[in-house]
């Protein structure tokens, strides 16, 4: 919403958080009051506000972290800043859309800005390397996701998400090929942005080239937003057509938390593992999609709100450790139970709470899922859901136990003040929503 | 309110601990686990055996999906945290001679551990209930992994992961109940209230009864077990001994006899089966050990095996004697590795052919040694004598064979237990081993205690009895 670029480089940060803090409280000012502009193409209602502020939320977290990371590289500060906001207000538009041109237009805000982010470390190889696999793989994704939404419009006449629904709600004894076929594009597409398998490939490549500042935005922003987008999309137009879209997610989300998982066992470098693990969480979220006839928004929002929280203070940590020991590999963990045993504590409660391990949110959020699932009869899918966060189990200890486990290596951690509070504020926050889940639960 | 006091004693000292240093934070630890112990008893004069409502607290927590928070005791709960409160202090008194790396970390992990064992068993909401049973797990993690021997890697994570699965399998049984539940409430009573819930109880049966069975553990889910109880430092292993295996045959009692009853009814004979397997197994290997700890591993594997037999035996005496013999192998097994840990603490050898005639140097000790051995060969007028006498009992009223068979545990652990006694302190001396210091004044104060408690509830069971009954004749009913 606003890209400030201003030529007071000092200043840009504290601008932009402050910027963020009062669009937070404009943007919960809109709670329940259902608006909508520009001819239905944007709509505020109480599910954009929540995902917004989330948003918003871990945006602003992701400022106060930049600071520091970006100490060294002041000079394009302002450019950086600048791009992420777009990502933000790709974001934005994504939960609010109301029309089916303003979802696209969402996803390409965000994705572009993110191309050129996960490219922005210019001399490093991995770097480029991620943000153009990046680029080719999400322009693929974009145009699926263009020609479902042509094919849709083909057959129903109409961008606009109620229009379409009423179209599946009249016609839903003879509903065109064509409505399908654009279906299946889209949900291709929506699978791919949120890094479902098996669109999942480009994922633990573009995270672990990618700075890991914005790996760490990427792993929850983007997911935010995508599934936002996504379960709009789904539970808005196509869960009335047919049982064809459950069949697609169905074995998207048997794949995903499969692949996710076991794939994540064999990873030796952090980010990489955070991809692999963000993966499997997409599986987890893709059951809350599949039971959107239940309308478990709430569960959504629950799941993506702890899950961001466990990573960003999993990043907070993960940031200042890998700039001392000039690695990304588990192993830059290791010994740090002895040498700072407080941050290493912080980081077993970070891999703790997305093992969904309780008393933290992601244990009370996957307990939601799996309820959600198993009304809606998917027997199997949380059967293998609850085999694979035990997989989980397994390699988010891996950290947790070079860190308590491994001798220690000499490097000394330089730890800011940005990053601790980060940091605290992530845990203390999925400790909290953790132990008091209902107002969170039954925010919708 | 009593309920949640006893709750946030553990947990605030343990939070307080972690600014204590030194001395200061076992010192500290003692005091609390005191202070525990106190408030149980407390709680053990005011109960009544007919009402439980002066520990009774309901709260909502969530509306969607339905939980509440629900402590309350019965007769059940209350005896098993008395074992808790009881074993705390002696476990963490028995480390006073010890140098422990970083104690005010392994002290508040050892309280932050009797927070959520409480938990366990005051808890009478389903999902509660499985919240404290994996918390119960984190703090023994860091303590085996920390502070362990050997190995200690491979074995802990075996360990967490095996139990983990099992964890998980009873909250997928719990979604079921959940969603079959006319109310979708975990809440125990309105379980029992509704035990067939429409769900299919058989094969419910396997979800919870494979998450006790490791926990407990029944044969063949026990492989996690002697690594782990090797590995762990002492006081870890007392804790899982000692108290932590109660919290999967207590569970049996709680939430799998009366929650799913028809699907105990069908498979009873398969777990009493396995569970007596369990014993004649567990017996021989253990007879076949050489090493102290593995030993007593395998000993506790096989009277466990006679706890759940005597559970699935489903009548009263059968129940009544797993109470008591809960509470009687707690407190053994936990002398028991109290006193290998004073010998391999002394002679720096785990091995038991490596070990022999301390009764020369260290006389009190060999006393000691012997009483507790005595409650756990279960010598009439000790503890372990009125437990197994009963579980035997209820077994043969189920199964006159099968009790013949779990009674080899008695003619077993007799020979494999004196026959490590008879070697390792009248036997021939060792040279190695005669520079042995009798007991210290923290190691005579355990072993004293729980050889009198040995002789106490050998001798006037009847406190335990009066307590348990009421509830476990609803539960049978």
């Amino acid at each position: 919403m606003l890209a400030e670029i201003i030529n007071l480089r000092k200043l840009i940060v504290p601008i932009l958080v402050i910027g963020l803090a009062v669009i937070f409280g404009l943007n919960l000012n809109d709670w329940n009051l259902n608006l909508a502009y520009y001819n239905n193409m944007l709509k505020v209602d109480n599910f954009s506000v929540a995902f917004g502020g989330l948003a918003i939320f871990v945006t602003l977290l992701v400022f106060i972290l930049s600071t520091d990371f970006y100490a060294k590289d002041q000079e394009h500060l302002s450019d950086y800043m600048s791009i992420l906001t777009f990502v933000l207000v790709g974001a934005l538009m994504m939960f609010s859309y109301g029309n089916l041109t303003m979802l696209f237009l969402g996803i390409e805000t965000l994705s572009i800005a993110l191309y050129i982010m996960a490219g922005s470390k210019r001399f490093d190889v991995r770097s480029n390397e991620a943000g153009f696999k990046y680029f080719l793989m999400g322009s693929f994704a974009s145009c699926f996701l263009l020609f479902g939404i042509a094919l849709i419009y083909g057959t129903t006449g109409s961008f606009d998400l109620n229009k379409i629904t009423d179209y599946t709600i009249q016609n839903q004894q003879n509903i065109s090929p064509l409505f399908y076929t654009g279906m299946v594009l889209m949900v291709f597409a929506m699978l791919f942005k949120v890094s479902a398998a098996p669109f999942h490939f480009w994922a633990p490549d573009v995270y672990e080239g990618a700075p890991a500042l914005i790996t760490a935005y990427m792993s929850t922003l983007v997911k935010i937003a995508a599934f936002g987008a996504f379960y709009k999309l789904m539970s808005a137009t196509f869960f009335y057509t047919s049982w064809k879209a459950e069949l697609i997610l169905n074995v998207a989300a048997i794949l995903t938390l499969a692949i996710g998982n076991l794939m994540a066992l064999a990873q030796t470098n952090f980010k990489r593992l955070l991809a692999y693990s963000g993966i499997s969480h997409a599986g987890y979220l893709t059951l809350i999609i599949l039971s959107a006839k239940n309308q478990p928004a709430g569960a959504l929002f629950y799941y993506t709100l702890g899950y961001s929280l466990s990573t960003l203070a999993a990043f907070a940590i993960a940031i200042p450790v890998f700039k001392s020991t000039k690695s990304e590999g588990i192993d830059a963990f290791n010994g740090l139970g002895k040498k700072n045993p407080v941050l290493a504590a912080a980081m077993s409660m970070a891999m703790i709470g997305l093992a969904g391990i309780p008393p933290f949110a992601g244990f009370m959020g996957k307990y939601y899922i799996f309820t959600e699932a198993l009304q809606s009869g998917y027997f199997y899918t949380t059967l293998i859901a609850i085999f694979s966060s035990m997989i989980g189990v397994y390699y988010y200890f891996k950290v947790i136990l070079a860190m308590y486990g491994k001798p220690a290596n000499e490097f000394q951690i330089e730890n800011t003040l940005n990053y601790q509070l980060v940091l605290w504020v992530c845990l203390a926050l999925s400790l909290f929503f953790g132990l008091y889940p209902s107002p969170i639960l039954n925010i919708f | 309110m009593l309920s949640l006091t006893l709750l946030f004693i553990p947990l605030a000292a343990s939070l307080l601990l972690l600014f204590t240093r030194g001395g200061l934070s076992r010192n500290l630890a003692l005091v609390f686990t005191l202070v525990q112990l106190g408030l149980t008893a407390y709680a053990y004069s005011v109960f009544k055996t007919d009402g439980a409502t002066a520990f009774e607290f309901l709260r909502n927590w969530s509306v969607k999906p339905f939980i509440n928070v629900h402590f309350s005791m019965d007769g059940v709960s209350l005896l098993m945290v008395i074992l808790t409160n009881l074993l705390l202090p002696l476990i963490i008194l028995s480390g006073y001679n010890r140098e422990t790396e970083r104690p005010h970390v392994f002290y508040s992990l050892i309280l932050f551990m009797q927070f959520a064992l409480n938990g366990v068993f005051i808890s009478f909401d389903g999902f509660i209930y499985y919240i404290f049973w994996e918390l119960a797990l984190i703090p023994i993690y860091f303590i085996a992994f920390n502070w362990g021997g050997e190995n200690r890697t491979q074995v802990t994570l075996k360990f967490f992961i095996y139990t983990l699965a099992g964890s998980l399998l009873m909250l997928f049984g719990f979604l079921f109940l959940y969603n079959g539940s006319p109310q979708h409430s975990l809440d125990w009573a309105s379980l029992i209230a509704n035990p067939s819930c429409g769900c299919n109880q058989s094969w419910l049966f396997w979800l919870f009864f494979i998450a006790f069975a490791i926990k407990i553990p029944i044969v063949p889910f026990h492989t996690w077990q002697p690594d782990t109880y090797k590995t762990a430092p002492t006081q870890g292993t007392m804790l899982l001994s000692g108290i932590m295996l109660k919290m999967g045959t207590y569970s049996l009692i709680r939430w799998l006899l009366p929650v799913l009853p028809e699907g105990v009814k069908e498979w009873q004979s398969l777990a009493i089966a396995l569970s007596v397997a369990g014993i004649v197994y567990a017996s021989i290997i253990a007879i076949m050990q050489r090493d102290l700890k593995r030993l007593l591993a395998y000993s506790s594997i096989a009277h466990v095996g006679l706890i759940s037999a005597g559970i699935f035996a489903m009548n009263i005496s059968g129940l009544q004697g797993s109470l008591v013999q809960m509470l009687a192998h707690g407190i053994n097994v936990v002398g028991l590795f109290f006193c290998a840990d004073i010998i391999f603490n002394r002679t720096q050898n785990a091995n038991v052919e490596g070990i022999g005639g301390i009764r020369l140097v260290a006389p009190k000790f060999a006393t000691w040694f012997m009483v507790v051995i005595l409650g756990s060969v279960a010598l009439p007028l000790t503890n372990g004598f009125v437990g197994e006498f009963m579980l035997l009992f209820g077994v043969y009223q189920y199964n006159t064979w099968l009790a013949v068979f779990a009674g080899l545990t008695i003619i077993l652990g007799a020979v494999y237990m004196l026959r490590m006694y008879q070697k390792v302190v009248l036997g021939k001396p060792i040279m190695e081993n005669m520079v042995f210091p009798d007991l210290f004044w923290n190691e005579k104060l355990v072993l004293i205690t729980i050889g009198i408690l040995i002789f106490v509830l050998g001798i006037f069971p009847k406190p335990i009895l009066e307590l348990t009954e009421p509830v476990l004749k609803t539960i049978l009913k």
